[in-house]
């Protein structure tokens, strides 16, 4: 502690060109950030996917469907203890802004599979006896100032012509799971099927089926594909976090595209904050060779070094964590529809600072090596 | 008692035998030193005078343990320097070793007293010791009530002050001075002259100092020249004489 004034004396000599280094760290740590946010939105389906879950889809793809009858033969299946179906309704609340995923259900089987949902007995009673009715998650309700008994005007145009379809919002649903999903709308399957063009009335978008061990899933998931081969409508079934990572990889290979950007911005900060120590230690070359020559170690002068860099990284860290901390919910509500909902968690901060560290280490290490290494008679000569 | 021929006493303080030191510079080698010898006692002062390049500056630093040797010996109160590793050297300069430089040399962002302060900061010592010792100090040097200016508030000669006290602070065994009146006026050069002759006299440090200024180097007890590599005596008449015809 006897060395912190020396240290920030240092830190503190060019005031301007720390405001703006800590000032660029901040910035770049903000994105960095926000990145890992964005990235960690998108694979959330991955990592709170059931383990014992799987999905089957048309092997065509997501947007074909599959027929009703499908439920009871893969019921029949050996391994499978139940099995529920979705059809995606892809509505928008009062305007185009105001989009998010809309589920059509399948009461009957939905709570038997999809068991973190919570939602209180006489609500869901309620809605299974309401065809028009509909459940909301908490996130959702909260960010329409939505009550149970509001009636919710949903528009679509995926079936048939563009209409409003009127649902009684009859319960709210919170999900079990950390990090879970609860900005999700869930509309019944019968008030569905009775109102869409005959090409739709009974498929099924897509079945979820729960198995009785995980370790069974890769055998029954073949058994449920060998059983609809050659069929006029194949399958494909896959494990729950697979199909959420595919699900996410139809927008793009976001992970690479993070990870690039990420990477940029990383190399940017190490060479702005390696730059910025380097002519700081440049600067005062003749200064390290008085401190080495009335004794202080090598070692000393370098750790000096490293201590101004790290606390240039864990100012300007702690100020675009900060930053995040404060923009992240708004940006997240400005690109409401657009993004999963971002989530800034205790993990994700603790990775940024140690990001910050690091890039703080690296950057201050080269001109902390020079500055060990420094001949005490060169640099005096030079002076 | 000061002596150049190796035949010096084996309790000096400091004692040279020997000394080498050639630079090789694009691929031609530099003998500075050659085959210099030197006995100090405790409580001399000598002034080492030459003309450019005749090696005084490397004699200091060779003696201050920042530079070795190419070969030959120095030993300081009895500890062999030559053949010491950089960390333990490093350790020894703290100890034993006051520098002055001629630039002052000090951090411009660190108060005199702060600037007084550093060398015992690798001490065990507590804060309110730092605080006893630097006070002192700086009112040896006369800077009492300048302790928390910083350099650029200072005068040249306020700012040589400031540096004489960093270097007796952790009262070394010995001084070295580079040039101490080097970059000040005469005014200013008297009065640190004055300085290092009461730290000398009352205080009993020994102080070896490299100065082009014969006035300044006839207030030492004694001038060596550096002549071909190795030291000679020079007559204190002469010095008079030369002092006397530069004033």
């Amino acid at each position: 502690m006897k060395f912190a004034r020396l240290i920030l004396a240092n830190l503190f000599r060019k005031k301007v060109r720390l405001i703006l280094t800590i000032g660029s760290f901040a910035v770049a740590l903000f994105l960095f950030t926000f990145l890992a946010v964005v990235k960690s939105a998108f694979s959330r389906g991955t990592e709170i996917a059931g383990a014992d879950r799987l999905v089957t889809i048309n092997r065509i793809g997501l947007i074909n469907v599959l027929p009703l009858s499908y439920a009871d033969k893969i019921r029949a299946i050996p391994g499978v203890k139940a099995v529920t179906h979705n059809h995606w309704f892809g509505g928008v609340y009062q305007d185009e802004r105001n989009f998010f995923p809309q589920f059509v259900i399948d009461v009957e089987n939905h709570r038997k599979v999809m068991s973190e949902f919570k939602v209180p007995d006489d609500q869901w009673n309620k809605f299974v006896q309401d065809q028009q009715g509909a459940i909301a998650g908490t996130t959702l309700a909260k960010r329409f100032g939505w009550k149970v008994g509001d009636r919710i005007p949903i528009k679509n145009a995926l079936y048939g012509t563009t209409k409003t379809w009127e649902f009684n919002l009859d319960g709210i649903y919170h999900d079990d799971k950390p990090g879970g999903d609860d900005g999700q709308f869930w509309l019944q399957w019968k008030y569905f099927d009775e109102n869409v063009p005959a090409v739709i009335k009974s498929t099924a978008g897509w079945y979820v089926l729960k198995v009785d061990s995980p370790d069974d899933a890769a055998r029954v998931g073949k058994a449920i594909d060998a059983q609809f081969a050659n069929s006029s409508n194949e399958t494909k079934t896959e494990t729950e976090s697979a199909f959420a990572a595919g699900f996410a990889k139809q927008l793009g290979n976001i992970e690479f595209l993070i990870l690039v950007i990420g990477g940029v911005v990383f190399f940017t900060l190490l060479l702005v904050t390696g730059n910025t120590m380097a002519i700081s230690v440049r600067e005062r070359t003749g200064e390290l060779a008085v401190l080495k020559a009335i004794g202080f170690s090598g070692r000393a002068v370098m750790f000096f070094v490293l201590a101004e860099s790290l606390a240039i990284a864990l100012f300007g860290g702690l100020l675009g964590l900060g930053l995040a901390i404060v923009a992240i919910p708004f940006v997240g509500t400005m690109l409401r529809g657009l993004l999963p909902t971002l989530v800034l968690s205790a993990s994700l901060l603790g990775l940024g600072l140690l990001f910050a560290v690091f890039v703080g280490g690296a950057s201050g290490l080269l001109p902390g090596i020079g500055a060990l290494r420094l001949r005490v008679v060169d640099a005096l000569r030079r002076v | 008692m000061i002596r150049v021929d190796g035949q010096g006493s084996s309790n000096s303080l400091i004692q040279v035998r020997g000394l080498n030191k050639t630079y090789k510079r694009g691929g031609e080698s530099i003998q500075v030193l050659q085959g210099l010898n030197l006995d100090v006692d405790k409580g001399d002062f000598v002034a080492f005078m030459g003309p450019s390049g005749s090696g005084k500056t490397t004699l200091l630093n060779l003696l201050g343990g920042l530079d070795v040797p190419t070969s030959g010996t120095i030993s300081v109160d009895g500890d062999e320097i030559t053949h010491m590793s950089a960390s333990k050297l490093t350790q020894w300069r703290a100890r034993h070793v006051g520098f002055v430089f001629q630039m002052y040399n000090l951090i411009p962002v660190l108060t005199a007293y702060q600037n007084v302060e550093l060398p015992l900061l690798l001490t065990k010592l507590s804060s309110t010791d730092r605080r006893k010792h630097v006070e002192t100090v700086l009112s040896v040097v006369g800077l009492a009530d300048r302790m928390h200016h910083y350099p650029r508030q200072l005068s040249g000669g306020q700012e040589q002050r400031v540096t004489i006290a960093r270097a007796i602070v952790s009262d070394p065994t010995f001084l070295l001075c580079d040039e101490p009146t080097g970059d000040l006026d005469r005014k200013s050069a008297t009065e640190i002259m004055l300085l290092i002759e009461q730290l000398v006299e009352k205080h009993g440090k020994t102080v070896l100092m490299v100065t082009h200024d014969p006035v300044v180097a006839a207030r030492a007890h004694i001038t060596l020249h550096l002549e071909k590599g190795v030291l000679v005596e020079g007559s204190a008449e002469r010095l008079a004489a030369m002092a006397g015809g530069a004033a």
